[in-house]
């Protein structure tokens, strides 16, 4: 569904990518993970065309993003971190925009601002950061777009809209559709996303299902001080160790993003190793 | 649904539907919930659900009526019994023993408390 190949791309002084290569597949829902300024958000830019590869190739739905031909772009739906929403009635905002997108239902965005506890009346001028994005969340998702890309969307959401979040994006989601979420947020989304996406240093650092990494990796927390000092990552925590080890009794343990990001940035060799393996 | 085990969350789910089908929540040859619903309701990756499902058919807890949905099989009650209990048996018990070894406890002293508890939830 988007295929990049060997994507260098730079601002004025500073390189971002120097030879990236990644596939994104439909039926998925992709969490991309990355540390401040790795480039999480020049990637989604550049794969829904509002940035140009300066050297290598981004292929989405078998358009070339950065051509925007109309075919393509009423395919995508991008929700930036930063946007501008114009005051205007939510009303004026559907009627505006989903002319653009053929496959917009108007019922879904009815359930999902429901959902978010907006009404429909209301008006774009006097709702703060966090209602804007749900609205915006919502027009994405009911543009039922076969590639959707959300830049930290739980990003200024209260505790209640953030299960309401999870809620949407399972009940919308379905196997023609790729969804990418980049964020930092990881225990917002642990239970949405099935594939994680590390992006380090301008390059995949990886990437891999999630059920793969539970079928090759465990976490748990431990009291045996040889598995903890033999563990691929262990952090101590108030009982035990938390560790991440090779899952070598064959039972699944629940994944730990946060152990696993760190585990990879700071152990990457070591892990690596494993699905190598 | 707070997913605090350590089990991965596939199986937590299979544990969330052996409960609803042992309690009679749900009954033998009834409609369960469809994979989106109940992704949506616990808020996960209907990915995930699939993957309980296609696990509970295997163990013959629910069966797939093609175009209809999932269902509560014959056999639901007796191989969620032993699913369950297995599970249980391997994974819940040695903890608990490890505790009660721990604190000097004895076996015979459960029993006065479990009686009082069925009493009280499940009267």
């Amino acid at each position: 569904m988007i295929q990049i190949q060997n994507l260098h791309f730079g601002y004025r002084r500073k390189k971002i990518f120097t030879g990236l290569n990644l596939k994104l597949e439909a039926g998925h829902i992709y969490g991309l993970l990355g540390k401040n300024g790795t480039g999480k958000s020049t990637l989604l830019k550049n794969i829904a065309g509002l940035l140009f590869p300066q050297e290598g190739t981004v292929s989405v739905l078998g358009y070339t993003p950065g051509k925007r031909q109309p075919a393509f772009l009423q395919d995508i739906f991008m929700v930036p971190e930063e946007f501008f929403l114009p005051d205007m009635p939510i009303e004026h905002l559907v009627r505006y925009h989903a002319p653009f997108y053929p496959k917009f239902n108007d019922d879904q965005f009815n359930r999902y601002i429901t959902e978010f506890d907006i009404p429909r009346s209301n008006t774009l001028q006097k709702m703060s950061y966090g209602q804007k994005k749900k609205v915006l969340i919502s027009l994405g998702l009911a543009c039922n777009t076969s590639v959707l890309l959300m830049d930290e969307p739980t990003n200024g959401l209260d505790i209640m809209s953030k299960s309401q979040f999870r809620k949407v994006i399972a009940g919308s989601f379905d196997e023609n559709k790729c969804i990418v979420i980049s964020t930092h947020q990881v225990k917002d989304l642990e239970s949405l996303i099935d594939r994680v996406t590390i992006i380090d240093e301008g390059r995949i650092l990886f990437d891999q299902t999630v059920d793969a990494i539970t079928r090759k990796l465990s976490f748990h927390i431990s009291f045996d001080s040889d598995e903890i000092k033999q563990a691929l990552f262990r952090e101590p925590s108030l009982r035990g160790n938390a560790v991440v080890t090779r899952n070598t009794h064959g039972d699944e343990s629940k994944l730990d993003l946060e152990l696993l990001y760190k585990a990879i940035v700071l152990n990457g060799n070591a892990i690596e190793s494993v699905f190598n393996a | 649904m707070q997913f605090r085990e350590s089990q991965a969350i596939y199986l937590q789910i299979a544990d969330y539907v052996c409960e609803k089908i042992l309690l009679k929540e749900w009954k033998v040859e009834e409609r369960i919930p469809s994979v989106r619903e109940l992704a949506v309701q616990l808020e996960v990756n209907p990915n995930t659900v699939m993957r309980t499902y296609e696990f509970l058919q295997q163990q013959e807890i629910i069966h797939n009526q093609r175009g209809i949905g999932y269902f509560v099989s014959p056999t639901a009650l007796k191989n969620s019994l032993t699913y369950r209990k297995n599970d249980f048996v391997e994974k819940d018990l040695p903890q608990v023993f490890r505790t009660m070894y721990l604190l000097g406890m004895d076996p015979d002293e459960l029993k006065p408390r479990f009686e009082k508890y069925k009493k009280q939830h499940f009267a």
